[in-house]
């Protein structure tokens, strides 16, 4: 018996939740960054196992995808932060609270 | 046949199973945990290649070629390009917490959703959806056939557009990385016209690099 | 020929209409002659209406004109439709041919005026109204009629809208009118709900739907409605100020037709009246005591035009008084007589103003009789005839009257003979003061007015007027004298009035003695009027402030409403509107701004408080999908 897909759904939700608090926690925006390249793998684990399972090559296309579209948005978020850090030369979210209500 | 090989491989499926779970996880706990983001981005690394460990167990080798050369070989080198450029001993103080109650709420979110998705995960009622609806994911050696095939006739539209997709974040980041020769009053990120446009870019690239060590060392 | 009586309404609309259009255009002359003539046109079809119904045999003489279906609406039905019977034909000759002599007269009147053609456009829509109201077959389009001459004559009676008098004086009518109105409403309220239809001969088949109770408030709102239009207690107040629009319009609305509108309504209703004596007895109150209060204030008054206008409240009260005795032809009779030697009246008063250039008060008059001799010897016939003297019509017409009521309601009889008094001797008053004695004219005024000039006799277009209704005044009392002509009103108007009429029934010598004293109290009001203002203007102790102050009934009314009104007004627009309406409506809009600025706090700014709320949505989510899985 191979590991049941099961297990890896688990490890999947459990890499995922680790980056979510990740995201809600640290303040450094490059920081933040990386937990959503965390919650992104998870989501990619989760593709593959049901792609396994359910002996379907369309949810490794899928996994496909989302590393392309993974790789776009980092390169644009991570020019945003380069360019936000060019004014206020400064790493930390918090302190970009100018869209408060 | 098939079953005979099965149960040969349960041993080292289990060893590498849980040897990838292990790297996913503490990689993972490395990202959220070091303060230095240097060390955070070699954790990512990590996981990354936990992740395409645990892809080459479940068959999907191209996916994890793929995974090591585009996440970890690419994806990470760019946020420690970034990191250093923008300076690394900026850390954060991780004991004190602005936004009141978030800590306390985030973990507690954190546990329903991962408890929802394990609950949900685990009923075995999802594991039995519709089998080979685009295209069967036969054995090792015709993973990149069956791949590739699903991604230019299936997916054939998706692939154009994420083409397009990677052009324009190409561009997007070059306008982004510009620096503006004018200077503007408030505080809005975004693409303003430089005063000169002329293509003298490397000069005037390494004089941005000057001018951000510079605010470096400061 | 009977089918002709579309075109006695047709003819003032069109006039009205013509006026309206070009009449600006076209000039005074022309819009005087296209006015004049429209009436006159009416009545030639009027006329011809008549011999219509007169060639049918007696009992089949009602005729029900359909015009078109105006409100069709499940079981509710209103036609525009005509009823020709003895009763509106009656109203319908006296008003056109009353209506036809005065807009000759106003030709001559209004001349130079400002405004002159907007008078005959006003004067043709009043006769198509007054001919609407009574030709109609149904509640709902006597009501179009009724508003339409109130309308016209708040129009009418505020001509000289410059005047802060006039205006208000216009707007006093009309709102006297109105609450009149609500009476007619009422009633219409309460028959619809009994008998479902609102068509006469339907209501009048069915006068056993009605309950007691229901058939005294329906009578009570149609007196409330007929105090408001006839002028009687309590609304009568704005007849006196109407005098402030010209004479020739006090003379057609104010006396000889609009007036009479509240009369026609009773007697057109007078099945209903006919089973409810209760409501009788309260009619005919109502109108004696509106007949004996007129009188009393009528000779304490200086303005020769308020001595008319309250003559006119106290004639109507007569004849109110012969409603509800249940005398209704008696009451019709009086009313046609009325209408001529009234509008003679009014007519020979306006002659007089227009000699003395508009001067109205009696004390500077005096001696016209012979500087305008004609105007002299029509009024004298007019005054004859209201003072009951023998054989001019009052004499028969009042008779008639004061006979039934002195069956029925000799209290009554009583203060109609004191009435009768009192009507000889201030009319008698007038006549003295304003054409015998010194020429009070040539002193200046008691304020300091200058002298007037020396009057003139009017132009042939206000003379002739004068001497057509003079002579009818004499004839017309021919169409009911009890000997000689044999009652032909009577018997003309007697299906209408079939199984309500009250016949006294009283021997012909009663009626002899009755009629010697109604003819006495007339010659010795007369003479007893000559004895005290002969020689004098003014009497102090003969006019007193309590009568000339119309008993102080407008201040009463003032007090008890108009003060309370306008606190109220004042109250509600300072304390209501300003504090609560407008506190409310500001109230919802600072609730709005309280609740979105304390909503505003979410909005903190901070990222990562916003990628909370975000994994809590998606809590949310799987906690539902969990919920329904499992």
């Amino acid at each position: 018996m191979s590991i049941p897909g099961s297990w890896y759904l688990i490890l999947a939700a459990i890499l995922f939740g680790i980056g979510a608090f990740g995201l809600l926690v640290r303040r450094n925006v490059l920081i933040m960054f990386m937990c959503i390249e965390l919650m992104l793998n998870a989501a990619n684990l989760t593709f593959v196992t049901f792609s396994r399972t359910l002996d379907d090559i369309g949810g490794q296309a899928d996994v496909f995808f989302v590393l392309v579209v993974a790789a776009a948005e980092v390169v644009v978020g991570l020019g945003i932060v380069v360019a936000i850090f060019r004014r206020r030369s400064t790493a930390v979210v918090d302190d970009l609270s100018s869209m408060k209500g | 046949m098939t079953s005979l090989l099965a149960v040969q491989k349960t041993i080292p499926d289990l060893f590498v199973f849980f040897a990838g779970a292990l790297m996913i996880l503490a990689g993972a706990i490395g990202v959220i945990g070091w303060r230095n983001p240097v060390h955070s981005a070699l954790s990512l690394v990590l996981t990354l290649f936990g992740v395409a460990v645990l892809f080459i167990e479940q068959q999907a080798e191209f996916l994890a070629a793929v995974q090591v050369i585009v996440y970890a070989g690419a994806i990470v080198v760019l946020f420690l390009f970034v990191i250093m450029f923008l300076g690394v001993d900026r850390t954060e103080d991780l004991r004190q917490e602005p936004l009141i109650g978030q800590r306390v709420f985030g973990a507690l979110l954190v546990l329903v959703v991962v408890a929802s998705v394990i609950a949900l995960g685990t009923e075995s009622s999802w594991l039995g959806g519709a089998h080979s609806v685009v295209g069967p994911n036969i054995g090792p050696y015709e993973n990149v056939n069956s791949l590739g095939r699903a991604v230019f006739t299936t997916y054939l539209f998706a692939f154009e557009a994420t083409a397009a997709l990677l052009i324009i974040a190409v561009v997007g980041a070059v306008v982004l990385a510009r620096r503006s020769a004018s200077k503007t009053s408030d505080d809005a990120i975004g693409s303003e016209e430089p005063a000169d446009s002329d293509p003298g870019s490397l000069g005037e690239g390494a004089a941005d690099l000057e001018r951000a060590t510079k605010e470096v060392e400061r | 020929m009977v089918y002709a009586a579309p075109y006695m309404l047709a003819a003032p609309l069109l006039g009205f209409l013509f006026l309206v259009s070009v009449g600006k255009r076209v000039g005074p002359k022309v819009s005087g002659i296209v006015g004049t003539t429209a009436i006159g046109l009416s009545f030639v079809a009027a006329f011809v209406t008549f011999l219509g119904l007169l060639s049918r045999a007696q009992d089949n003489r009602e005729v029900t004109q359909n015009l078109f279906t105006w409100i069709s609406v499940g079981t509710f039905q209103v036609k525009a439709a005509l009823l020709i019977d003895p009763l509106s034909i009656t109203m319908c000759l006296f008003v056109t041919f009353v209506s036809a002599w005065i807009h000759l007269y106003s030709t001559g009147y209004m001349k130079g005026e400002r405004d002159y053609t907007k008078f005959f456009v006003y004067l043709n829509l009043f006769v198509f109204s007054m001919l609407l109201l009574v030709t109609a077959n149904n509640l709902l389009l006597t009501f179009v009629g009724w508003e339409g001459v109130g309308v016209c004559s708040y129009w009418l009676v505020s001509f000289y809208f410059d005047r802060d008098t006039a205006a208000s004086a216009g707007k006093k009518a009309f709102i006297y009118n109105r609450i009149g109105d609500v009476g007619l409403l009422l009633a219409m309220f309460l028959i619809f709900n009994h008998v479902g239809s609102l068509t006469y001969t339907t209501i009048f088949a069915h006068t056993g739907s009605f309950g007691t109770t229901a058939l005294v408030l329906t009578v009570l709102a149609l007196l409330l409605a007929a105090s408001g239009k006839s002028a009687q207690i309590p609304l009568f107040n704005w007849l006196p100020d109407a005098m402030e629009g010209p004479t020739p319009v006090s003379a057609l609305i104010h006396a000889a037709t609009m007036v009479t509108a509240g009369v026609y309504l009773l007697c057109r209703m007078n099945p209903l009246l006919g089973v409810t004596p209760d409501a009788r007895v309260v009619i005919a109150v109502v109108g004696g005591a509106t007949a004996f209060v007129a009188a009393t204030i009528a000779t304490s008054q200086h303005d020769i035009k308020k001595v008319l206008a309250f003559s006119t409240v106290s004639q109507i009260g007569y004849m109110v008084l012969a409603v509800g005795t249940g005398a209704y032809i008696a009451a019709i009779f009086l009313m046609i007589c009325h209408a001529f030697y009234k509008a003679l009246l009014f007519l020979g008063a306006g002659s007089v103003i227009h000699g003395l250039h508009g001067e109205q008060e009696m004390k500077r008059m005096g001696a016209l009789r012979k500087l305008m001799p004609w105007t002299f010897a029509t009024f004298l016939i007019g005054w004859l005839s209201i003072a009951g003297v023998p054989p001019l019509s009052a004499f028969w017409s009042k008779g008639d009257v004061l006979d039934s009521v002195y069956s029925r309601y000799p209290a009554l009889w009583v203060l109609g003979l004191v009435t009768a008094f009192l009507t000889a001797y201030y009319m008698s008053r007038l006549f003295y003061l304003t054409f015998t004695g010194e020429a009070r004219f040539t002193e200046p005024g008691p304020n300091g007015e200058p002298a007037l000039g020396t009057p003139h006799e009017s132009p042939w277009s206000m003379r002739l007027p004068l001497v057509v209704l003079a002579i009818f005044s004499i004839l017309i009392s021919v169409i009911d004298l009890p000997w000689i002509h044999q009652h032909t009103l009577q018997t003309f108007l007697d299906p209408v009035f079939a199984h309500t009429i009250y016949d006294p029934t009283e021997s012909a010598g009663l009626q002899w003695v009755l009629g010697g004293i109604d003819a006495l109290l007339a010659v010795v009001g007369i003479v007893v009027a000559w004895y005290l203002w002969r020689g004098r203007s003014e009497r102090p102790a003969l006019t007193p402030k309590f009568l000339e102050h119309v008993w102080y009934w407008d201040d009463f009314y003032d007090a008890v409403i108009g003060r309370p009104g306008q606190r109220l007004a004042a109250f509600s627009a300072d304390v209501i509107d300003t504090k609560v309406i407008d506190g409310a409506v500001n109230g919802v809009g600072a609730l709005a701004v309280a609740k979105a600025r304390a909503l505003r706090t979410i909005q903190t700014g901070q990222l990562r408080q916003y990628a909370l709320v975000l994994l809590a949505g998606v809590a949310f989510i799987l906690l539902f999908i969990l919920l329904r899985v499992f």
